[in-house]
């Protein structure tokens, strides 16, 4: 057992290099393409090694966009995938918080009923629903808008559930001393549950980030004017070119540029949401 | 400072059951007073009762001559003590005691002030900045306390407040209890189901057994004179021997025992001897099963010789000295020490 050990540390560390190397490769060759010109791409002859049009891609391709068309520079895509991550996620935050302190904490007539109703809907996501939610939108003249862009995909079953069971851990002694106290319930919810659950937060923004900015069905359908579409499909669009050369080293920015957004929010929240792991406040 | 008085108050869960089966008490001005019973008697219920915490089904609690069964807690002029503590973890030791403060809008230099004198009282002035994640047991039972004493209340409740602290901070906490109560002279109601702790707190005791109360009066009355046989079994450690008199010889040494069924006597009030009862007491022959030496004191538990099925008699006995296992003793005591109940478990007066 013991002499195997270094071994098998070889052998393991292999592996995961292995992976990281798969994972990674593509991500590399699109930070290279990114750097070179469209021409050496469009032949097959590209360059493993970063190539010199570094700055030049990328501000062609947050400023100008893509020159073959009409495009919009991604700038204004990038701007419009963040309003859009950002609302969802704190819009579903909101929301669902404050549903699932209503189901634990108060007593109302068909409190269960509405529960399960709002537990149903999980079986419901966009894409089942998705004509009547766009007939809905259409007709409250939501299409080409923000509004249109993140309403409808705000609601969601899965945070009020996660919400819900860390509310029903919270000590209900917790709740009686607040009362003692004098804290109504809007103050025993802004003074105590909400700072206990910054962590569950958190972790659900980005979650919930992630997923918003990943949208691609529902920003098909319901944006149509350029200037309102979100990266993810700018991406799509820019690829599919009829009568023009598909610009690779912008389409290959323009992907680097939609993975920046995620990875920062996973990076900065983790740090929060470990932290929060480690101070167990309960 | 005020008195509370509870008037045929009772307690029916929505399913039927009911906890609290009509309990009239009254407590005086700055007494101690203490519930004491084992878990499921309802004590924690009555106590959150008090609270507000608990509705009241019928009967009528009252603090400080106002009547207060549909007063929310928060104005009922009370602060509790719960058994976990329930501290805000997420703020400061500080912000913890003064948070009840500031939510009813006293001026912050008023809060300062009363802040800083509760921690002086409970030598947590150090604490102060502090989470509550980053204090002992007996230190968040201090802040549990002081978050109590700022309010300056009319009545404390505690519930269970010591249970989480292992044994010797339990006797210490016990200790400050009672010494800051009779120095706040604020009336106090403490629930805990453990003897030693209700005795040596109380002014009055309640004892309560399945949602009524068995006996009230002060400990020692309690101790002495117990009402009933449950009372006799749950006050006193080792607790009182209860000998059914039904086809025992004793009901020959009694002579005449009126309707009595029962039999206690304390362990410590039966003597060992070689000799015989003399001046008309009690004489039991034991076989000795088994010895309990505590130090100061040991317990010697035997069986009557002549009954098999008959319950063990626990004797006390001073010192280390004790009769060896499986020996013939005979355990004495005085007339004036027995306690004799009758077929519904209530005292009878000799």
């Amino acid at each position: 057992m013991v002499e195997n050990e270094g071994i098998r540390r070889y052998v393991a560390h292999a592996i995961l290099w292995l992976g990281i190397a798969i994972v990674a490769f593509p991500v590399y060759l699109a930070i290279v393409a990114s750097t070179q010109d469209a021409a050496s791409i469009a032949n097959g002859q590209m360059s493993l090694l970063p190539g010199g049009h570094l700055i030049e891609t990328y501000y062609k391709t947050i400023f100008v966009g893509t020159s073959g068309s009409t495009r919009e520079p991604v700038g204004v895509m990038l701007m419009n995938s963040l309003v859009m991550a950002l609302a969802i996620a704190c819009g579903k935050i909101a929301i669902s918080i404050i549903s699932a302190y209503a189901v634990v904490y108060f007593r109302f007539p068909l409190r269960m009923t509405i529960f399960w109703l709002i537990f149903i809907t999980l079986m419901l996501p966009v894409e089942v629903r998705i004509y009547p939610t766009y007939k809905i939108a259409a007709d409250l003249q939501l299409l080409d808008s923000y509004a249109g862009l993140t309403l409808p995909l705000i609601a969601s079953a899965t945070a009020t559930l996660l919400f819900r069971q860390f509310f029903m851990t919270v000590p209900d002694e917790l709740l009686e001393a607040s009362r003692i106290d004098g804290a109504g319930p809007l103050r025993f919810f802004w003074d105590t549950l909400l700072p206990l659950s910054r962590t569950n937060i958190a972790a659900l923004f980005v979650i919930l980030f992630i997923y918003g900015w990943n949208q691609y069905l529902w920003p098909l359908l319901i944006t149509t004017r350029d200037d309102m579409q979100t990266i993810v499909i700018g991406i799509r669009k820019m690829i599919t070119t009829s009568d023009a050369l598909t610009e690779w080293p912008v389409v290959m920015a323009t992907a680097v540029l939609a993975m920046l957004p995620p990875v920062v929010v996973v990076v900065v929240m983790q740090k929060l949401f470990v932290r929060g792991l480690v101070e167990t406040e309960k | 400072m005020a008195n509370v008085t509870l008037r045929n108050v009772r307690k029916t869960y929505p399913g039927g059951f009911e906890a609290i089966k009509g309990i009239d008490v009254a407590v005086g001005d700055g007494q101690f007073c203490v519930l004491v019973g084992p878990s499921g008697c309802g004590k924690s219920t009555l106590l959150r009762m008090v609270a507000g915490l608990e509705t009241i089904s019928s009967g009528e609690i009252e603090i400080g001559e106002r009547v207060v069964n549909t007063i929310e807690p928060a104005d009922r002029d009370i602060a509790m003590v719960f058994q976990n503590y329930a501290l805000y973890p997420h703020m400061t030791v500080y912000n913890n005691m003064a948070y009840g403060l500031r939510n009813r809008g006293m001026p912050k230099p008023e809060i300062e002030q009363r802040v800083r004198e509760a921690a002086r009282i409970l030598e947590i002035e150090a604490l102060l900045d502090r989470k509550p994640r980053q204090l002992s047991g007996g230190q968040r039972q201090r802040v549990a306390m002081g978050r109590a004493i700022v309010r300056q209340p009319k009545v404390f409740l505690f519930d269970e407040p010591l249970s989480n602290l292992d044994a010797k901070l339990r006797i210490a906490m016990r200790v400050e209890i009672r010494k800051l109560q009779r120095r706040l002279a604020t009336t106090s109601i403490y629930v805990t189901h453990d003897q030693l702790e209700a005795m040596t707190l109380a002014d009055i005791l309640v004892v309560m057994n399945g949602g009524v109360v068995e006996q009230i009066g002060s400990p020692l009355e309690v101790y002495h004179r117990p009402a009933t046989t449950f009372v006799a079994s749950f006050i006193g450690a080792p607790p009182m021997n209860l000998i059914a008199l039904e086809g025992s010889e004793l009901r020959r040494q009694l002579g005449d025992h009126g309707d009595a069924t029962t039999l206690g006597i304390r362990p410590e009030d039966l003597t060992l001897t070689s000799g015989d009862a003399g001046d008309g007491g009690l004489a039991l022959k034991l076989r000795v099963d088994a010895v309990e030496r505590v130090g100061p004191e040991s317990f010697v538990y035997g069986r009557p010789g002549d009954h098999q099925g008959e319950a063990e008699i626990i004797v006390r006995v001073a010192g280390e000295h004790t009769p060896a296992l499986g020996e013939h003793v005979l355990a004495v005591a005085s007339r004036a020490k027995l306690h004799l109940f009758g077929r519904d478990g209530r005292r009878l007066e000799p």
